[in-house]
């Protein structure tokens, strides 16, 4: 552009600084706050004195070690097997509670795995955390082509030249538009395990063979849970900007698919998806920036239970630190989260960059 | 395969509807829910969620809800601020975020690529994270007001307005839409003498409709539906509180959900029929922001 | 007769817009009871009553809604924007005094004298809060459904055992007549469950932390009591004799009153609708599991902000609210336990044979507060989710001894809360 060859220091400065100067402000300052606030004990009040503690909080939520458990071994030194068969271990608390290994201090295991008859116990310092770190990953992995895909599927749903197909868009746009705290809320009557509408609906469907499902209170369907809810809500925003990747694709491509022959399959494979790249960008970007921030859905419904299935970074960020006063430990959290979400939109930045 | 018959092509067509209508079901039952909800009694609305009769506007029908609702809470002023907050939030919004974005596309300055760089990083803090060094910020921040300087914004409408004004997300909209307009018109103004101002408002606002109207139904929803933690710390009294705090008013002890759903319906609807009647609009533009990708 | 002294309050008012009365100070008061129409009725008539009986100061309330009053509270103080007079949650102060935003009450200890102890609110040796009610937790059955599975009737001298009170429940279990044999109320996340719950732990021997030095939770929370207490509370979910954490906060309104409960751990704030569902209902002593029988002690408080700088206003009309007849009203309005003999005697449930009197008894004798110590609110959210994971299946042994990490750990950070 030829205007760019012409230096505007001053204009340019003075257009940008209003916005870029409140961003500053009320984002930028105080994130670094937050990276100065990791690096103490701050409290959230408390009549202690703010020390410098280096990056302590960031090992008390980090670390991670590896211990080997051996077997039992009776007298003889034989292998004790449990009734079923099974090999019976000493507990892991009398490792990390054990005066002669302060390393272990105060971990937690996390998951374990077998090898040969050892089992190797992961334990960490936080697992807590990593629970939510793993969830908060789930969701985005799933949330990112789950969504974008049911809202690709509805596009096409309702790029038809049919009559009174607004009235549907508009009807499958309209969760967007309501506030996600209400979404949440009506959402916990629809996943009630006792009378709740969801089972009711399966109930009746089936003619009452379905078994009423706890669908918030069990930890292999409570997350699955909020994903489907999150998916509900948001989904029809981005049907809209499929459907408007569509309208640009010009409609002589088809005909000439048509005249070639091409099955349904194929259009789509070879005119549909290459005219939606960019599109594809778009939405994959914006839906996994989302996902991380997760946190509405589980504060309102679970709390990041049963049993931590649904902690998320920032539901544990906004719990130490308000919750549990200790701000320090919610900022850590937050820089960690920071750090995680930049390398991932590096990382796709860098696969969807446009090759030329 | 070529001949269809009139009789399947009727069946087709009905087999697509039926498709359509049952999608729009899943999209609808839990605001229809809601809304058949709030005008029963909570005893009834408890006990209807085991049948379709959550469904359906039976039993004891009636507006008694509402009238509690708004007798529990000052419901009016709680929507009244929270429209107050977003329309202004809005407006400043989209004006100094256009500005920001159109100084990155058009003007050549030194930093430049820099500034936008740290400014799109900040999509990416949830600001839960950053609230409370936030607080702590704004509640020492000076104010010229009716009674000369004061410090501290707590309490007041600003204090929920300006921190919110300038986004990542907005000034990103606005650049992607800027790179795709014709930069010929803006070298064009530039050459008869046109001050970057008058480009501005002359030559590259006419021409952002879409995307104005985008970033403003975006900004809208979050600063209606989505503004909770940072007014209830920020706002002690209950003259500034904002609907989401409002909700609170609520959740007793023991919940009366017939008036929670009253409620909700009433911070809902405005927003629903807001859409309704702007709907075209509303996806229009929406969708033309996609097709940049 | 009795219109002389309204005339005079009237008086008063007229008078109070002479210059003398302008010159009031005025004293800031916020309060948790947003929404609740009949305390916000109460406290706000104890306001007018107090700014039309003097002409010294003026308060001026500001409510808001109770979950996230402490949130609040703590946000203010962070931005140096307290008020002069606070309430407070009894075991949410020794927190915020140690924080340094309450100074001491300055009334003195005559006023209180005869008060419930869960009433009064001290740290470090020095008064900080008092309340004009208390609150305590019963077992609450009925008297029918006790008969009909032959159960005993326990007492305060002789309230159930821990294998008298297991029976019980199997015994009510096995016959398939209600959903559940009891209901501890695991849908109230929150503060009722260390309130509610953590007197189980205390009479099995157990503690959320040891309270002789209020610097370990090690072996109190996780010793062999602890351990018990874990395997007994695991043991209610998987015989299913009572509703889990995803309990539908509806269904802990309604089941007992519906009879789908046969017994219920409820709070006194509950009994008035139970005395109108049933006419043979029981409010009975928690079970013995050992070390007696107990139940949490303290409610709302009131004190002064440290930042306040009138605090002998606000000690003036703290003073004026604990008056006998709004600890009344309090109880007649709310179904609160009344502070005072005095104050029982005016009420309508809580007076000599009145249908709640039970409460003000176990109050007296078996109420025990909660840890006085600026760690609570912490050590209160490790223990609530302690109690939920076992609930939803955790390793006891594991999850109490997280628990005591983490409560140990925040100890720490703190340098030992000032004990």
């Amino acid at each position: 552009m030829a205007s760019k060859l012409t230096t505007s220091n001053a204009a340019g400065w003075a257009f940008a600084l209003p916005g870029f100067g409140l961003i500053c402000l009320f984002i930028v300052v105080p994130f670094f706050l937050a990276f100065a606030l990791s690096l103490t004990n701050q409290r959230l009040i408390s009549p202690n004195p703010t020390e410098y503690v280096g990056f302590a909080n960031y090992k008390s939520l980090l670390s991670l070690a590896v211990i080997t458990l051996e077997p039992e071994r009776d007298e003889a030194g034989e292998i004790v097997r449990a009734e079923d068969g099974t090999l019976v271990y000493p507990r892991v608390r009398t490792i990390t509670r054990n005066p002669d290994f302060p390393e272990y201090r105060g971990m937690r295991e996390w998951f374990r795995w077998h090898s040969g008859d050892n089992a190797r116990v992961v334990v960490a310092a936080d697992v807590v955390f990593m629970k939510a770190l793993v969830n908060t990953l789930t969701f985005a992995l799933v949330i990112a082509p789950g969504q974008g895909g049911l809202a690709l599927l509805l596009a096409l749903l309702i790029n038809q030249r049919l009559r009174g197909i607004n009235i549907f868009r508009t009807i499958y746009f309209m969760p967007v538009v309501v506030s996600i705290v209400v979404v949440s809320l009506l959402w916990r009557f629809i996943y009630d395990g006792n009378d709740g509408l969801l089972n009711n609906i399966l109930s009746s469907l089936t003619f009452g063979l379905f078994e009423p499902i706890d669908w918030l209170g069990r930890t292999d369907t409570a997350l699955g849970s909020i994903i489907a809810m999150s998916i509900w809500q948001a989904v029809g925003f981005h049907m809209v900007i499929w459907l408007a990747g569509l309208q640009t694709i010009s409609p002589t491509l088809y005909e000439v698919a048509q005249i070639e022959g091409a099955s349904k399959w194929q259009t789509f494979r070879y005119v549909t998806w290459p005219g939606l790249r960019n599109t594809a960008v778009l939405v994959l970007i914006v839906i996994t920036m989302q996902a991380f921030a997760l946190f509405a859905q589980i504060d309102v419904m679970t709390n990041g239970g049963p049993l931590d299935s649904t902690q998320t970074l920032v539901f544990q960020a906004v719990e130490r630190g308000y919750g549990k006063q200790d701000i320090s430990g919610g900022s850590t959290i937050s820089v960690v989260l920071f750090l995680i979400v930049l390398t991932i939109s590096l990382i796709q930045r860098y696969l969807t960059r446009e090759r030329s | 395969m070529a001949v269809v018959s009139q009789d399947n092509r009727g069946l087709r067509l009905a087999v697509r509807y039926l498709v359509l209508a049952l999608v729009a079901i899943v999209f609808m039952f839990p605001l229809v829910f809601m809304i058949i909800s709030s005008l029963k009694p909570t005893q009834q609305l408890l006990s209807d969620t085991a049948s379709m009769r959550a469904f359906l506007p039976v039993g004891d029908i009636s507006l008694d809800n509402y009238f509690a609702a708004f007798a529990r809470a000052p419901v009016e002023l709680f929507v009244f601020n929270s429209i107050l907050i977003t329309v202004i939030t809005v407006s400043a919004s989209i004006f100094l975020c256009s500005l920001a974005a159109f100084s990155f596309v058009y003007l050549n300055w030194r930093g430049s690529g820099l500034v936008l760089s740290i400014a799109l990083a900040t999509l990416i803090i949830p600001f839960e994270t950053i609230a409370i060094p936030l607080l702590l910020f704004v509640s020492r921040l000076p104010w010229i007001g009716m009674n000369g300087i004061e410090i501290g914004w707590l309490n007041t409408y600003h204090v929920q307005i300006i921190p919110w004004i300038a986004d990542a997300l907005t000034i990103f909209l606005f650049v992607q839409y800027f790179k795709d307009l014709p930069g010929e018109l803006v070298e064009a103004a530039r050459a008869e003498g046109a001050s970057w101002w008058q480009i501005y408002r002359k030559v590259v606002m006419p021409l952002s409709g879409p995307v104005l109207a985008t970033a403003a139904i975006l900004k809208s929803l979050k600063m209606y539906n989505e503004q909770y933690l940072w007014p209830l710390i920020v706002v002690q009294d209950e003259a500034h509180r904002p609907i989401m705090v409002g909700l609170g008013y609520f959740f007793q002890l023991d919940v009366a959900w017939g008036e929670v759903m009253a409620y909700l319906s009433v911070i809902t609807v405005p927003v629903l029929v807001f859409y309704l009647v702007l709907q075209r609009a509303f996806i229009a533009s929406i969708a033309s922001t996609g097709v940049k990708g | 007769m009795r219109k002389l002294p309204r005339i005079a309050t009237a008086l008063v008012a007229t008078l109070s817009l002479s210059p003398a009365a302008l010159a009031a100070t005025e004293l800031s008061m916020w309060y948790h009871g947003a929404g609740n129409e009949v305390e916000s009725k109460l406290i706000n008539q104890i306001v007018s009553d107090f700014n039309a009986s003097q002409s010294d100061w003026t308060v001026t309330i500001e409510s808001f809604p109770q979950e996230s009053y402490n949130d609040s509270v703590v946000a203010a103080a962070l931005a140096g924007n307290l008020p002069d007079i606070i309430d407070v949650d009894g075991p949410v102060m020794p927190n915020w005094a140690w924080s340094g935003y309450m100074q001491p009450l300055p009334i003195d200890e005559s006023e209180i004298a005869d008060f419930l102890p869960g009433t009064i609110g001290r740290w470090d040796g020095k008064l900080y809060s008092v309340g004009l009610w208390d609150a305590a937790v019963a077992t609450v059955t009925r008297r029918s459904t006790l008969e009909k599975f032959d159960i005993r009737v326990p007492t305060l001298d002789q309230p159930w055992t821990a294998e008298e009170f297991d029976a019980a429940l199997m015994k009510i279990k096995d016959s398939g007549e209600f959903d559940y044999a009891i209901d501890l109320g695991m849908a109230w996340t929150g503060e009722w469950y260390p309130y509610a719950f953590s007197p189980f732990l205390q009479s099995f021997g157990g503690d959320i932390v040891d309270r002789s030095t209020y610097q370990s939770a090690e072996g109190v929370l996780n010793g062999d009591a602890a351990l018990a207490f874990g395997e007994w509370w695991q043991s209610l979910f998987t015989r299913e004799l009572t509703p889990g954490t995803s309990q539908d906060p509806a269904d802990r309104e309604t089941g007992f009153l519906e009879g789908r409960y046969a017994i219920q751990w409820n709070g006194n704030w509950a009994a008035v609708p139970m005395l109108e569902a049933y006419d043979d209902v029981l409010f009975l002593p928690a079970p013995d599991f050992g070390n007696g029988s107990t139940i949490g002690a303290a409610s709302w408080q009131f004190g002064i902000s440290a930042s306040s700088q009138h605090p002998d206003g606000a000690a003036a009309f703290i003073k004026f609210a604990l008056q006998d007849k709004y600890m009344a009203a309090f109880s007649d309005g709310i179904g609160l336990i009344p502070p005072t003999p005095q104050s029982a005697a005016m009420t309508e449930k809580y007076n000599e044979g009145g249908p709640l009197e039970v409460f003000y008894g176990l109050s007296k004798a078996q109420a025990l507060v909660r840890p006085v110590t600026p760690g609570y609110v912490v050590a209160a959210k490790v223990f609530e989710k302690a109690l939920a994971d076992i609930a939803n299946g955790a390793d006891v042994a594991d999850t109490l001894d997280a628990a005591v990490d983490e409560i140990n750990a925040d100890i720490e950070k703190n340098g030992g809360y000032g004990h």
